[in-house]
């Protein structure tokens, strides 16, 4: 008995010992840099390069951050210029001439001129740019830099979202190098330390032409597991969490009054994408009885609880040519079975679902599988990995329907192409969306993409699920973080914390 | 000895070699392509053949394999297909958490399982020699995340004594707060290996202690401690050195699991970001040190057996 008391008395004294350490971390505030803020996130950029892969983490931490377009795109989803100082448009709307704010400097001390701009531009439209965004600009003819302050961009045809396009061009410095694993551009924090698989930082920079940032600089930390990502903001190791994505942590926050849980927007929609080419689906009152049998307000409940949005359509309401269409093909089993008895389908049919393995599709389909069943259609279950999904669904068209997530904003020009994997093909829609782009203003494209948004919700191009949410929780001492996060960017330099 | 130490040798660059080679296979069987990960939306298949042919994935399996052997040789693990950034030192960088990791947890495991395990089985006879046995039965069955969330939700959330994950990011500049940043993972594989070992250790001791020579050695006069002391440990030693080397290996592997749940920087989040990726290079680079590093150590364990137990050596001979 003795030496049982004498092992459990070892273990515990172990265990006291190993504790001990922590003891005193009451003032976390000790930290010489109180005016830095620490972000959690889950996207740790592959490369720091966005035209080399870098993904969805470099646009996260470096965007607007470190490297400035000459417009961007705010968190209000308003496009605004940045390193542009003015900006004019030919007549025939095809040569857009840019004026560069004067005294901006590199972090490395180079000033900013139009050959940096013209060179960014070249390196996304690079043969071996890996930027999403390089076909965007095949409609520039010519980039002409008549002296160190002004851009002349002659474009092939009209292109209304020319300056949208911008703002996702950093310009870098021509004379960087590698630009995979270090920065330099003009925004106002410069390049920290990266850590890989750990921490990135950026510190504020002196020499910024702008207003300068309110905090001392930002350390982005990096997590592949949610759990341990909100453990580090209940211990106070971050001050906010950038993009949420696990609902069921969010109790612990919103009970809590040291936190804000933010419910922002996003532009991530959850779509049940039907191959419109394809029967049964190439018949609207199919889609249109699908889409009706579904409660969508129902599924985004069990799977967000109050958070997110029911869209009706593919436009998020950061777009400028937003509607409510949620009442278009809106729940209506009884509806949905007449529907089905009008396309020759009395007893309903039996489809696969292609369903991508990871959350919340797994789910989601479980549930439209309950749901079709009530008015007699089967659905079969085929759970697939991302990349099979791109192979067998995105590039040969393989398949019946499938889940998907498409994240972009303004992102309803897909149905304007009728090659796109899902295949809708409606003239009318492909004629709205092109001369949307021609038009000669904003207004004139807003209601032209507002009729070509009416037509594919109402032709039920695709069942559009609901919007996901965008949530930022943060500690309630921080404020001036953006809580939109479009496009995955995350301003940090408006942040400070009291 | 000689001799086993140069057949114990060619069965280990033996074995070595057939893990790449299976290893090698396993990842080329597995369903997708990389060059997928690397395109945008909307590439066509011109822009796919021409990733292929960037990343080499287009070559024979066999040219790929031998350019792949043949660049580890010399010490180069090639750059990840997603990050364009060398393999070899982004591993190298994660060493520094996952080894002091491992060994600390081993050191811990087997300070608590060596005197409980023997105790369990000395005092088999008392209460607490089968309760020791049932929880260290209870240990085994316990996944080490578990343990994990268990140990930040005590020691990091309600008490606040020690930080709930991350390392600093200085790393051992401060060698406190990096030894603050690993107590928690350390413990918890150290628990979840010691259920293991405490099993191992009181099974070998109850075999020491039912042995005849042990009789012999009391029939002559000695005490029972003298008995163990002179004879029975040396004897238990024996089949526990064979399962501390395979535990060893497997704490290393159960770090590499456990870091994802405290967010520590090492070998295991690049593993599982990796496979997720398809990023080959990387899942070959972690997985052949850590097959390298297991097989390493199984060989030392063998050896230490040996000069513990110089019978092994003659049974062999024979």
């Amino acid at each position: 008995m003795k030496r049982l008391i004498a092992t459990l008395s070892a273990v515990a004294l172990a265990a006291s010992l190993a504790a001990c350490g922590g003891n005193d971390d009451d003032a976390p505030a000790a930290n010489p840099a109180a005016e830095t803020i620490q972000i959690g996130s889950v996207y740790e950029p592959q490369n720091l390069d966005n035209t080399a892969g870098g993904g969805q983490g470099v646009t996260e931490a470096l965007n607007g951050n470190v490297y400035e377009g000459l417009f961007q795109l705010t968190d209000a989803g308003k496009v605004e210029p940045l390193l542009a100082k003015d900006d004019k448009v030919s007549d025939d709307g095809l040569t857009y001439t840019i004026t560069l704010q004067p005294n901006v400097k590199f972090h490395s001390g180079k000033a900013l001129t139009s050959a940096d701009v013209k060179a960014s531009i070249e390196r996304v439209t690079a043969e071996n740019s890996k930027s999403a965004r390089k076909s965007y600009f095949e409609v520039i003819k010519e980039i002409a830099t008549p002296d160190d302050a002004t851009v002349v961009f002659t474009l092939k045809n009209r292109s209304i979202s020319f300056i949208y396009n911008l703002s996702y061009i950093w310009v870098v410095n021509t004379a960087a190098g590698d630009l995979t694993t270090t920065a330099d551009g003009t925004g106002p924090y410069k390049l920290g330390d990266w850590k890989r698989g750990s921490t990135l930082s950026l510190t504020k920079f002196d020499g910024y032409w702008g207003t300068a940032a309110k905090n001392a600089g930002v350390v982005f930390h990096y997590f592949t597991d949610a759990t341990a990502l909100n453990n580090a903001l209940l211990t106070n190791a971050v001050d906010v969490v950038t993009s949420e994505q696990s609902p069921d942590a969010l109790q612990q926050f919103t009970s809590n009054d040291a936190y804000k849980v933010n419910n922002g927007q996003s532009t991530t929609k959850l779509l049940l994408a039907f191959n419109d080419k394809v029967a049964p689906f190439n018949k609207v009152e199919v889609r249109q009885a699908v889409s009706q049998a579904i409660d969508d307000k129902k599924l985004l409940t069990s799977i967000w609880g109050e958070y997110g949005t029911l869209i009706g359509s593919m436009v998020p309401p950061s777009d400028p040519w937003y509607e409510d269409l949620t009442a278009v093909n809106a729940y209506d089993t009884a509806n949905a079975k007449a529907l089905l008895t009008k396309a020759g389908f009395p007893n309903g049919f039996t489809f696969t679902l292609d369903t991508p393995s990871y959350d919340p599709h797994p789910t989601a389909a479980t549930f439209i599988k309950s749901e079709l069943a009530k008015v007699g259609i089967t659905v079969n279950i085929n759970t697939i990995t991302a990349d099979e999904w791109y192979t067998k669904v995105y590039q040969k068209r393989d398949f019946a329907a499938t889940l998907q997530e498409h994240v972009n904003d303004r992102d309803v020009v897909w149905y304007g192409n009728p090659d796109f994997y899902w295949g809708y093909n409606n003239p009318q829609v492909t004629d709205l969306v092109d001369k949307a782009e021609q038009s000669k203003t904003t207004d004139e494209q807003t209601t032209l993409l507002k009729q070509a948004n009416a037509i594919i919700a109402e032709e039920a191009a695709s069942d559009w699920l609901y919007l996901y949410p965008q949530i930022v929780v943060a500690s309630s001492k921080l404020s001036g973080y953006p809580v939109n996060g479009l496009n995955a960017q995350f301003f940090a330099y408006g942040i400070t914390k009291s | 000895m000689a001799r086993y130490l140069l057949r114990r040798t060619a069965i280990l660059i033996g074995s070595l070699f057939l893990a790449a080679v299976v290893l090698f296979v396993l990842l080329r069987l597995l369903p997708g392509d990389p060059a997928n990960a690397l395109l945008p939306v909307g590439a066509t298949p011109e822009q796919i053949e021409a990733a292929r042919r960037e990343l080499g994935t287009d070559a024979s399996l066999l040219s790929q394999f031998l350019t792949w052997i043949g660049d580890v040789f010399t010490l180069d693990l090639g750059s990840s297909l997603i990050s364009h950034l060398p393999v070899g030192p982004e591993i190298a960088a994660r060493l520094p958490v996952t080894i002091p990791l491992t060994l600390a947890a081993f050191t811990l495991a087997v300070l608590i399982a060596v005197p409980v395990g023997a105790l369990a089985a000395i005092r088999a006879d008392r209460w607490y020699g089968p309760v020791i046995n049932a929880i260290a039965q209870l240990g085994i069955a316990v996944p080490a995340f578990w343990v994990g969330l268990l140990l930040i939700t005590t020691f990091a959330l309600q008490l606040g004594w020690l930080p709930a994950g991350g390392f600093p990011p200085d790393g051992w500049d401060d060698p406190a707060a990096a030894i603050q940043a690993l107590v928690l993972p350390v413990v918890t594989v150290a628990l979840v290996m010691s259920a293991s070992l405490i099993r191992y250790v009181r099974s070998s001791t109850l075999d020491v202690l039912g042995a005849d020579y042990l009789r012999t050695a009391r029939a002559l006069g000695a005490s029972q401690s003298q008995a163990m002391w002179r004879h029975g440990l040396r004897n238990a030693a024996v089949p526990v050195i064979a399962v501390l080397a395979m535990e060893l290996a497997t704490t290393f592997l159960g770090a590499v699991v456990v870091e994802s749940v405290f967010a520590l920087p090492g070998l295991g989040g690049m593993l599982v970001k990796g496979i997720s990726q398809h990023d080959y290079p990387v899942i070959q680079g972690i997985m052949l040190v850590s097959t390298a590093t297991v097989l390493v150590v199984g060989f030392l364990g063998d050896l230490a057996q040996r000069l513990v137990d110089p019978r092994l050596l003659h049974r062999e001979a024979s």
